[in-house]
């Protein structure tokens, strides 16, 4: 059913293997017994800053990720919010380009310090198709700015592309993920950024 | 009724809703997310997207009724409507937006038009449905049950 199935290249297949395992068995076992599972998920979900160590019934640790999610559509929002607080995330959404770009401290007014949301934020997660600025434009104004560049971004579209996906990739998103989104996809991309960091 | 009943009949109604097309498999995802601390998950979603697609719905009726029609903008209208169906795994709708949009490439008027009328026709049987679910959900929790989602076979 939980198709784990992590595309991409893995240093480390054994390491990767535990990673998926722990998400799978962490979301299979919050979902089906609809007992929350004593497990510290990382409380501050809404607040506090910095990464928190936590650990999973497999007794090894993951980082609570800050991820900021941008989509236009309302529903995908709540999905995605959803799903990334599943996982032990923590969650911002925006709802255009111009917003996001704006929390990460990147808004119209210059500024020359570092943002507190910048430092925060481990991963954005953007959809490609938005009125406006689109995911590629938003991918591109992070890449070329000092301060963002080495935030991992993920884009995500309904359309499968193979173009499309290449010139993402080729401007530097970490992954791409078609919609729409399933637990399994999430799992598929903390296995990425895990394999990634280490 | 008692709480059994109305699981079975949780269960049975859900099934018939996945095998006449209704529902996708993507439902059942939003089903998954829904547990005790999130008891909400899927009536939230839901709502959401009846306010979208009523508003797409306008004005994309609205949209057609123009001397001379914008089709990119009808496109559009129809492409952010295949989204929000297709993540809730509203299937039916999904599928109309897909035949509404190589209509939309042709320029068709007439085609967009008939189009229209089956997302709405099949939008309307999907929200009483979906309506009637989460009331009986409502129920069975009232009464102080749980949903019985480990019935539903994936």
């Amino acid at each position: 059913m939980f198709h784990i199935h992590c595309a991409g290249l893995c240093s480390s297949a054994s390491v990767l293997v535990i990673c998926c395992k722990q998400s799978f068995y962490y979301s299979f076992s919050y979902s089906y017994t609809g007992l929350p599972l004593a497990l510290p998920r990382g409380e501050n979900m809404d607040g506090g800053g910095g990464s928190r160590e936590n650990v999973t019934a497999g007794g090894a640790y993951t980082e609570e990720l800050h991820v900021l999610a941008v989509d236009d559509s309302l529903v995908d929002r709540k999905l995605v919010e959803r799903l990334l607080k599943n996982s032990s995330c923590k969650v911002t959404t925006a709802e255009n380009g111009l917003r996001a770009l704006e929390y990460l401290g990147l808004g119209d007014e210059k500024r020359t310090s570092l943002e507190d949301n910048v430092s925060k934020v481990n991963l954005i997660i953007t959809d490609y198709c938005m009125p406006g600025m689109t995911g590629y434009e938003l991918l591109k104004k992070i890449k070329e700015s000092s301060i963002l560049k080495e935030i991992p971004v993920v884009i995500m579209s309904s359309e499968n592309i193979p173009t499309r996906i290449n010139k993402c990739l080729e401007e530097g998103a970490q992954m791409f993920m078609l919609k729409p989104l399933k637990q399994s996809d999430v799992v598929k991309l903390r296995c990425n950024l895990m394999n990634c960091r280490s | 009724m008692e709480v059994v009943q109305m699981q079975r009949a949780w269960v049975e109604y859900t099934k018939s809703l996945f095998r006449e097309g209704f529902l996708d498999a993507q439902f059942q995802q939003l089903q998954l997310l829904q547990d005790e601390s999130n008891p909400d998950f899927v009536a939230e979603v839901v709502s959401l997207f009846f306010e979208d697609s009523e508003r797409l719905l306008s004005d994309l009726t609205f949209a057609l009724e123009q001397q001379s029609v914008d089709f990119k903008k009808v496109d559009a209208h129809v492409h952010q409507l295949k989204g929000s169906s297709s993540s809730i795994g509203a299937q039916r709708v999904k599928n109309d937006c897909i035949a509404f949009r190589s209509f939309c490439e042709e320029q068709n008027v007439e085609g967009c038009q008939r189009c229209l009328q089956q997302v709405k026709q099949d939008y309307s049987l999907v929200k009483s449905k979906l309506e009637a679910l989460i009331r009986l959900e409502q129920q069975i929790v009232a009464a102080g049950g749980s949903i019985p989602m480990e019935e539903l076979s994936f």
